[in-house]
């Protein structure tokens, strides 16, 4: 009777054990949106990178400590090292040459090598006019790939800035695509290998490869056996997707789902009301990335055009109390639109206090008097009023707004808010320039990125040139205009820090865009989840999954 | 009969031509194109890409001349590929409307078998605790608010219980038992919201139809309470809740959009929602026009119903 008893305590010791090690095989991440594409060339989503940097790299990233660093190459190049040659173009213009040796051992899926002619055909492909590739200026300026062997190639640019060392970007493999492509290059986006069989195992040479997508629900991941790194930990990945945030809280608290992606979850109060409550059972991280909040003002303005009243502006907003209040001190306030965490930031920039009193003496400086219900206004009788503009139904924003009303009118400024859903704010009032006062939202920004889009002067948007460009503020100064050219095309470090520093300060000046904070992602984590280093820029943490491991589940 | 049927369904032809054009040129207007979004998520994105991908993608082209292209390649079978999906629109959704079909079907299917009895037993005893109870709860279902609902069944049955799955698809190959536990509480959801709104109607209908003389003329024939009710009330009453049901069946394939959201679960409305939101032209388009064409049959199929319940209804 005992060794009966005995044998079945065993048995279910075993059962249980044989369950735990079964469990801990599997990793179930939850997130919020599936990827409109599988192809690493079309719509740069975060959810498609997510998915897709578990099965392929790009041939340099930047990595969790903002450095550039070789994932498919073996060396970064350059000038110093002699991978990078400075040559002269036909034109008579200065280009360079830059020379990538892939891993040796970096094998597709299917047992074919990743090789130089994979770089050759995503050249050709990501040039071609029709194909539609979302980078497709970054082909366009190379002016030709030399093959030197199987795993050995050299990039003739066009040009010659200081990202030249970067390449960004995924290798396709020419072995399933090139036929697809040649076929018709205008059809290749819907017609790609990665679109029609996406488990197709000769698309991955990464850790982990696609073995089953269900559109819109969930896409499964198994370790790919030709990945040439360490041994990812996870008999199984799969990605949930639970598009309502509520629903993903009790997904994570049911066991459908072990952890929520900081990528792609819940938003900072969601993350920290779930601490508050579940915050002995999860690890909760908060990482501030490169996602700057901010306001625009628009140049057009009169009231605007005074350089006082922007100052004004941001010396009566306590960005500090509406950091700690509305987001628990989580979402760093900012200085200008350069992160604290890029190696460029410059701690000496101009940092503007809240000072109510010197926000008044400004004011009154620039002929703003306190008139009728203590609001200001100018000699001429004419109301300090300006219109405060975001993103209706984005419940930060809006509480945001609503302090940025609160503290203006202390200052005597009638800040009146009309908010527009994001489709027509993003798609109609900001692209054209159709907001009269301020306008708030955010930037998505990579490491030491040159603001050329939204702080030259040649890229407002405006009827003339088809409302191209994104410097919707309508900043126009010569210098800040003469620093991004600079920056482009400085090699130097260290002269190149000069030149952001100079930058920085420039944009402190003219704050023509009020700097708020610097968005967190909010990664909710079981507790036996180890190895997960959020990055803060573009690349997700799927960059390294290979380093996630379980301890003590 | 036949030339009746014919008629309704050429001017149902008519009208989903004229829906089609009404909904792309709406599309169309909405602020923003599918570049705009393509670019704010790529910091590496220059204005000659955006422009590039306008003049590939035809957004560059006047609103008319693109919808006529696209009539064009629809009338010839092709009805493009879903912007959001990469896939051929047809590909994308054919599951969905499976999926629809399973959830609103299984949930209309059970509205109807609760709220008839329901209606009918509150008509037949009004102003009784019967009846009270019964608007209570019809009252209840048509006031939760579906999240909540949802949100409210999933904490009991997922966190709490842990007998059903919070939500999502099943794996695949799962079984017919595991397709019903994800079935379940979405369900649960809909009929819940459904039910109260039919019960209402089936009353109002029944009390009406209870005050006819030819119902006091089958009383005083003599006939027994069942085939008063069944034979008599119940088929008159039915033409209004007939056509009731037909605009909901008409909402079927538009889905349940709260409902598919909170559960994660991969039905037309979702579908037609993110598509719009992400202008996905081609998949709102034929996810409209689906729902519209539903909706034109639902309301023939109701006609033809109604000469049944009523024989003195003839179409010429």
């Amino acid at each position: 009777m005992t060794a009966r008893l005995a044998a079945i305590l065993c048995a279910a010791v075993l059962g249980l054990s044989a369950a735990t090690v079964a469990r801990a095989a599997e990793l179930k991440i939850g997130m919020s949106q599936f990827p409109s594409s599988f192809n690493p060339h079309f719509d740069a989503a975060v959810a498609k990178s997510y998915a897709l940097q578990m099965t392929q790299r790009p041939i340099t990233a930047y990595d969790q400590d903002w450095e550039l660093i070789c994932l498919l190459c073996i060396e970064i190049p350059t000038l110093e090292n002699g991978q990078a040659k400075l040559e002269t173009l036909s034109d008579g213009g200065q280009g360079i040459a830059v020379t990538y040796r892939l891993q040796p051992e970096a094998t597709w899926g299917d047992g074919t090598p990743v090789t130089s002619a994979d770089m050759v055909f995503t050249w050709e492909a990501g040039r071609h006019p029709k194909s539609g590739f979302g980078n497709f200026e970054i082909f366009r300026r190379m002016l030709a790939v030399d093959v030197i062997d199987e795993k050995t190639f050299t990039l003739h640019v066009d040009r010659v800035d200081f990202t030249y060392s970067a390449a960004p970007f995924e290798l396709l493999p020419a072995h399933l695509e090139r036929a697809v492509f040649e076929v018709d290059p205008a059809a290749y986006r819907n017609r790609s290998t990665y679109e029609t069989d996406t488990t197709n195992p000769g698309l991955a040479f990464g850790p982990y490869r696609i073995v089953e997508v269900v559109p819109g629900s969930r896409i499964v991941l198994v370790p790919n056996p030709t990945w040439w790194g360490t041994p990812p930990a996870f008999e199984r990945i799969t990605l949930l997707v639970i598009e309502n945030t509520a629903a993903l809280e009790a997904n994570l608290l049911s066991g459908a789902i072990d952890m929520i992606a900081g990528e792609l979850g819940v938003t900072i109060d969601q993350a920290l009301a779930f601490e508050k409550r579940h915050g002995d059972r999860f690890n909760i991280v908060y990482k501030p990335g490169l996602i700057y909040e901010h306001v625009d003002l628009n140049s057009a303005n009169p009231i605007l055009t005074d350089k006082r009243v922007r100052h004004a502006l941001i010396h009566g907003l306590d960005r500090e109390a509406l950091n700690r209040t509305l987001f628990g001190g989580k979402q760093p306030v900012a200085q200008t639109s350069v992160s604290p965490l890029d190696w460029v930031y410059d701690p000496d920039v101009p940092s503007y206090d809240f000072d109510p009193e010197r926000a008044k003496a400004l004011l009154e400086e620039a002929g703003w008097i306190p008139g009728a219900g203590g609001m200001r206004q100018n000699a001429s009788g004419e109301r300090l009023t300006l219109e405060l503009m975001t993103t209706a139904g984005n419940r930060s924003r809006e509480l945001v707004s609503q302090v940025l009303q609160s503290q203006w009118r202390e200052l005597g400024i009638d800040a009146r808010i009309r908010n527009e859903p994001a489709r027509v704010f993003f798609g109609e009032t900001l692209n054209k320039r159709k907001f009269t006062g301020a306008a708030m939202y955010a930037w998505v920004s990579s490491p030491e990125n040159v603001p050329r889009t939204t702080l030259y002067s040649d890229q407002i948007p405006t009827a003339e040139n088809n409302w191209a460009g994104q410097n919707y503020s309508g900043l126009a100064n010569a210098e800040m205009d003469a620093v991004i050219d600079a920056i482009d095309i400085e090699l130097d470090r260290g002269k190149r820090k000069a030149l952001w520093s100079r930058l920085q300060h420039l944009y402190a000046e003219e704050l023509q865009i009020i700097p708020l904070y610097w968005r967190a992602s909010s990664f909710i984590l079981p507790k036996w989840l180890k190895g997960v280093r959020p990055t803060g820029h573009q690349n997700s943490t799927t960059l390294w999954v290979e380093d996630w491991y379980a301890e003590g589940r | 009969m036949i030339r009746y049927i014919t008629q309704r369904l050429t001017e149902s032809v008519i009208v989903l031509f004229v829906m089609s054009f009404i909904i792309y040129a709406l599309i169309g207007l909405m602020p923003g194109d599918p570049v705009d979004l393509m670019i704010s998520a790529n910091p590496r994105a220059t204005a000659e890409d955006a422009a590039r991908l306008r003049a590939l993608y035809g957004l560059d082209r006047p609103i008319g001349e693109r919808y006529l292209a696209w009539l064009g390649a629809a009338l010839q079978g092709d009805l493009g590929y879903s912007r959001l999906n990469s896939r051929p629109v047809l590909e994308v959704l054919w599951p969905r409307l499976g999926n629809t079909v399973a959830l609103m079907g299984v949930s209309f299917v059970l509205a109807i078998m609760l709220a008839l009895p329901c209606g009918i037993v509150a008509a037949l005893r009004p102003r009784t605790a019967t009846d009270t109870s019964i608007n209570l709860i019809a009252f209840a279902g048509i006031s939760v608010p579906p999240f909540w609902l949802a949100i409210l069944l999933i904490i009991l049955f997922a966190v709490v219980l842990g007998w059903l799955p919070a939500g999502g698809m099943p794996p695949s190959g799962a079984g017919l038992g595991a397709q019903a536990a994800y079935l379940a509480l979405p369900v649960a959801t809909l009929t819940i919201v459904t039910v109260g709104g039919i019960v209402r109607f089936v009353r109002a209908a029944m009390i009406e139809a209870l005050r006819q003389d030819y119902v006091r003329t089958a009383w005083a024939k003599g006939l027994g309470e069942r085939q008063v009710v069944l034979g008599h009330v119940l088929r008159n009453a039915m033409i209004p809740v007939v056509t009731i049901l037909a605009l909901n069946f008409g909402a079927l394939f538009s889905g349940a959009l709260i409902t598919e959201t909170m559960f994660g679960y991969l039905g037309m409305g979702k579908t037609i929602y993110d598509a719009i939101l992400g202008n996905d032209f081609n998949l709102a388009l034929v996810g409209l026009l689906l729902a519209t064409a539903t909706t034109l049959l639902a309301n023939l199929a109701a006609d033809l119903c109604y000469t049944w319940l009523d024989p003195r209804i003839t179409y010429k």
